[in-house]
Order: structure tokens, then C-alpha cells, then sequence
């Protein structure tokens, strides 16, 4: 929808004559870079550079309590972390808070983002303002919310919902998994939903009025409106959403080393990587933990791009 | 709309600002609950007390907390500048020329948005202590621009291709100089854009934990999360449970404010960049 204006400064770059480029298309060319150039290269600089890093690191049996003894492995250190059951429990509780956070979430965040369309001109400001919160919150700060709530000792939820059975003044809700997965799942999906759901109410008001209307006046229920017309033709919005929450909640990290600390096979990847590195300094089999992590989030990417057809260039706000 | 629909709406629209505020009204009360009385068991403090805003201000864990806020602010902000001007002249480029490897730019930006930061930690970890970054405030303003940067240059490009360039043109065929149309002209149309990217980069930088506990080991460069996380009260005795939860209050201040000042901006930067037609 925004393409015409470029495309007007820019004519006489297109009519050149194929072989050959004009003196303008080449100087624009190079003016475009440039421009643009810096800011590629940070970025670069800021990530290719650490994770070639890593991949050179992980062949290393490193650790930086003993640099007399680093030594060359191949890929040893990988066999050690894919052969670990350590690896895998944390791989298995990554995907399982990735699983429920953003299924739950695309749901709510679907509601949120109807109330938000349908919400009265004189609330929606309130609404906005409220949903912004969570969003902007830093999620240790979340984290912490969510954590003192549930408190053994600081909480008041053992009090306030001790009429629910199992509930006491003394469950513990750190003190095992299932419980602790339940409460860093929570804290994430109050933080993260708002986000979805603005992802969604944008989408929402691409669909065009006219479908609507035309769906009405055929007789279709509130019902078949919604599953036949809304959500086929939000489905680029809901793609682009899904994607972006479930990478991010693939790098779960903050609420669970505040919450839990990685206690009761609560550890993420994440967690394992930056516990194998920063806490026992093995920098060789920590950075094989991040290779594969990042190998993980690519897979996971092209999976979504590939498999589900998302269009990113309708996400990067092109044509 | 019916009056009972409306009414339907009405409340589902006061569910989710209780949704939305009920955690951060936990916390708020629990900040001002005394040490003695963290333990209630109840929502509210039995009685309200400051003495955690002073332990945290000016009491024993000022000396933890109050660089930690002093870091944040720098670190972020300085984040938050460089990322905006190197992605304005990206964005720029991006929204206005024809080059080749436009598309390249942007996947870039894409791809190291979603990096998992833990990946770029643990060698940014051993490179920082051999040449001398670690526990300074490059040390973390040079990560940080992972975080800032590919959002500023999506979310810039995507509200500078919106700017109605001709309109310098038609400006400087009614008489003014390219600098006057540049200034007149372009600046007042592309500083929403540029202000709304700060904001939206500032909120990223200001959430960053994984950096600020691995990068840094004193107060000389840690920021708040990271000092919020690794907290465990002024002295080992005492219960540093108000005193975090206070420390949370103070950070998410500014949050608060500029999230009711620009909600409106911060809704069309998150989407803009992220959904479009």
C-alpha cells in the first residue's frame, strides 16, 4: 500500500536499459549502502560475529578455571550435551511452557483483541493504556509479582484460594514441577498476550467490512462469521503473531531463574546454556548448548516460513 | 448495538483492565507492606509503611540499588540513541531508494531479532574479560544494540514509507530551499516515527536480564533487572522480599509514564512494523 511513493522518485532507475545500469541507478546504489550500510554492519558485528564464536568455542574442551588444558574435540562436546539427559528434560520443559504459553495466549489474546475492536470510543483508551502495561513491565519485575504471590511465606494466594481442594495455607508451589511450570506459565502469558493481541487487532481490522456485511445479510450466525469469514482472512496476522511468540518464548529465561532458579527440571535451554557458561565457566560444552539452541530457533523459524507459508514480506510492510 | 450488547462489552473491557493491572497492584501493595508484615497472608499491607522506599533510597540497600538505576538510564538511553540514528539513515534508505540488497537488510534485522541473546552471551562473556569490556558500560551498551537496532530499522522503515515524499518536491517548487524542505517539511513528518522507535527500543533495552547478570559483576556497570535478580537483601538476616518489591515499584515508574503519555504511538510502532496489508 506504500510502494507508489518510492516508486515515483525512483522511475528512472527502472527504465534502464537491461545490461547496463544508469549513472543515477549506480550512484542510488551506492548512496542506498551508504545509508543502510552501518547499521548492517552492527548488526553483524554484534551477532554473526559471537555466534561464529561460539561454534569455534564448542569444539574446545574449555574450561576458563583451567586454560592450561583447552584442548581440541570436534564435536565431542556435542555428543556430551545430546547424549545428556540434563539436555533433553530442559529441551522437553522448553517446549512444553512454549506449547502452553502460546496456545493459551493465541487464544485470550484473540478475545482481548475483539473486546479492544468492539469497545465502546469513550473506554478504549482505558483498555489500551491497561493492555500496554504488561507489555512494557520488565518481566523480572513480572516474574517477582508472580513469585510473591504464590509465596509460601509472602503470598496470598494459599489464603485466598483455600477453599479450592488442595489448596492450603502450605502448598508449596515451588516445590514441584508441575506446580512451578504452572505458575512461570502464568507470569508469561499475563506478560506476553497484550503483545499477541495487538498483533491481532490489527489484523482484525484488515478484514474488509464488506465481507461482513455480505455474510450478514446471507443469514450467517455471529458464529459462522467468525470461523468463515474473520479469521480466514486474518490468517497472515495469526501467522505472523504465532511466530514471533513462539520464538520468544523458546528463549524463556528471565521468569524462570527468578522463579525457580531451574529447581525441579524447570530449567529452559536458555538456563541450561547460561548455567554451563557463566556459572561453571565450561565454556566448550555452554557454547555447544547455545549453537544448538540457535539451531533450534532457526529450525523452528524456517518451519513456520516454509511449513506454514507465512508471507514475512507482508510482515515487513511490503506490497 | 444493542444496550445489553454494549453493556456485555463494557464489562469485558473492565475484566481485562483488572487482568492487566491486578500483578502490578500486588506488587505496589506489597512494597509498602513492613518486614514483619510480608507474611499476612493478605493482599493488602495491615499496615502502610515507606521503610522499604527508604531502605532501597536511602537505607542499606542504597548503595546496591541507586547505581543499578544510574546504569540503567545510561546504558539504555545511550542503547536506545545509537540504534535510532544508525537506523534512521537505514530506514531512510530503505523507504526511498532502489538499491540492491534491501531485502537482505531487512531479513537481517528479522533474523537477529529473533537470535537467542543466550547464544551471543556466552561468547561476548569470554571476548569482554580478555579485552577488558566486561563489567563496563560498553561492555553492555555494544550488546544492546542486538536488541535495539533490528527493531528500530523495521519499525522506522516501515513508518518512513508512509512519509508522502513529494511533498519535499512540491515544497521546493513552491520556492524553498532543499534545506528549508528537509527541515519544514520532512522532519515534522518522520520525528513521530523516529520518537515512537525510541520509545519501543528503550522498553527492549530496559527489559534486558540475560546481559546485564553475565556481562557485569559490580555496580559499576550493572543494571536494574540484572541487580533485581540477584538480590538477596541488605543483610543476610534480613527479608529482602519488601525491599525487591519496592525496587520493582521504582523501576516500572517510568514505564507506566510513558506507556499513558504515548499509548497511541506505542499501539501503531508495535504493529506497523510488525502487521500490514
Amino acid at each position: 500500500m506504500t510502494t507508489t511513493v518510492p516508486a515515483a522518485t525512483t522511475t528512472p532507475a527502472h527504465r534502464a536499459p537491461s545490461g547496463g545500469a544508469t549513472d543515477r541507478a549506480k550512484a542510488e546504489q551506492k548512496l542506498g549502502w551508504y545509508l543502510a550500510g552501518p547499521a548492517f554492519v552492527v548488526m553483524l558485528l554484534v551477532t554473526a560475529y559471537p555466534i561464529g564464536q561460539a561454534v569455534y568455542q564448542s569444539l574446545f574442551a574449555y574450561r576458563l578455571t583451567d586454560p592450561e588444558n583447552r584442548r581440541f574435540v570436534g564435536l565431542s562436546n556435542y555428543g556430551v550435551v545430546l547424549s545428556d539427559a540434563i539436555w533433553w528434560q530442559s529441551i522437553a520443559t522448553t517446549v512444553l511452557i512454549t506449547v502452553v504459553t502460546v496456545a493459551v495466549e493465541l487464544v485470550l489474546g484473540f478475545l482481548l483483541a475483539l473486546v479492544m475492536a468492539n469497545a465502546l470510543k469513550s473506554i478504549r483508551p482505558v483498555v489500551r493504556a491497561a493492555i500496554l502495561l504488561p507489555y512494557a513491565i520488565i518481566t523480572v519485575v513480572s516474574a517477582f509479582a508472580w513469585q510473591f504471590a504464590f509465596d509460601l511465606n509472602s503470598g496470598f494466594v494459599n489464603s485466598w484460594f483455600s477453599w479450592i481442594p488442595g489448596i492450603s495455607a502450605d502448598t508449596d508451589w515451588f516445590g514441584d514441577f508441575g506446580s512451578s511450570i504452572l505458575v512461570i506459565c502464568l507470569a508469561e502469558i499475563w506478560k506476553t498476550t497484550p503483545f499477541i493481541s495487538l498483533l491481532l487487532l490489527a489484523g482484525l481490522a484488515q478484514v474488509p467490512d464488506v465481507l461482513q456485511e455480505a455474510a450478514k445479510v446471507d443469514g450467517a450466525t455471529w458464529w459462522q462469521r467468525m470461523f468463515k469469514v474473520t479469521i480466514p482472512n486474518m490468517k497472515a496476522a495469526i501467522m505472523v503473531a504465532l511466530l514471533f511468540r513462539t520464538l520468544d518464548a523458546f528463549r524463556v529465561f528471565d521468569s524462570i531463574f527468578v522463579m525457580t532458579a531451574g529447581a525441579n527440571g524447570t530449567e529452559s535451554v536458555s538456563f541450561l546454556a547460561y548455567r554451563q557458561t557463566i556459572a561453571r565457566l565450561e565454556v566448550g560444552l555452554g557454547s555447544a548448548v547455545s549453537v544448538l539452541l540457535f539451531i533450534a530457533v532457526v529450525v523452528i523459524a524456517f518451519g513456520f516460513i516454509k511449513g506454514f507459508k507465512v508471507d514475512l514480506s507482508q510482515a515487513r510492510g511490503e506490497k | 448495538m444493542s444496550a445489553k450488547e454494549r453493556n456485555w462489552w463494557i464489562v469485558a473491557g473492565i475484566v481485562i483492565v483488572l487482568y492487566a493491572l491486578f500483578p502490578i497492584a500486588w506488587i505496589v501493595s506489597l512494597s509498602f507492606k513492613a518486614p514483619a508484615d510480608v507474611a499476612n497472608g493478605q493482599f493488602l499491607p495491615s499496615v502502610f509503611t515507606w521503610e522499604n522506599y527508604s531502605q532501597i533510597l536511602t537505607g542499606d540497600a542504597a548503595a546496591l540499588f541507586l547505581p543499578a538505576l544510574r546504569n540503567s538510564f545510561g546504558i539504555c538511553l545511550i542503547a536506545t540513541f545509537l540504534a535510532c540514528i544508525l537506523s534512521m539513515f537505514a530506514a531512510y534508505a530503505i523507504a526511498r531508494l532502489d538499491f540492491r540488497g534491501k531485502k537482505l537488510i531487512l531479513s537481517t534485522a528479522l533474523a537477529v531479532a529473533i537470535f537467542p541473546v543466550i547464544s551471543i552471551v556466552t561468547p561476548l562473556f569470554n571476548l569482554w574479560r580478555l579485552i577488558g569490556l566486561y563489567d563496563t558500560w560498553p561492555g553492555l551498551i555494544i550488546p544492546y544494540l542486538s536488541l535495539t537496532l533490528p527493531l528500530s530499522i523495521w519499525t522506522m522503515s516501515a513508518f518512513f514509507r508512509e512519509i508522502p515524499w513529494e511533498m519535499e518536491q512540491a515544497a521546493q517548487v513552491d520556492g524553498a530551499t532543499s534545506w528549508q524542505a528537509f527541515r519544514k517539511v520532512i522532519v515534522p513528518l518522520a520525528a513521530p516515527g523516529v520518537f515512537t522507535t525510541a520509545i519501543l527500543a528503550f522498553f527492549l533495552a530496559w527489559n534486558d536480564f540475560v546481559y546485564g547478570i553475565s556481562l557485569t559483576s559490580t555496580s559499576a556497570a550493572r543494571p536494574v533487572p540484572a541487580a533485581l535478580g540477584l538480590f538477596s537483601g541488605a543483610s543476610q538476616f534480613e527479608d529482602p522480599t519488601g525491599a525487591t518489591a519496592a525496587a520493582a515499584v521504582v523501576v516500572t515508574i517510568p514505564v507506566i509514564i510513558l506507556v499513558l503519555i504515548f499509548q497511541r504511538r506505542i499501539v501503531s510502532g508495535l504493529t506497523n512494523g510488525a502487521v500490514k496489508g
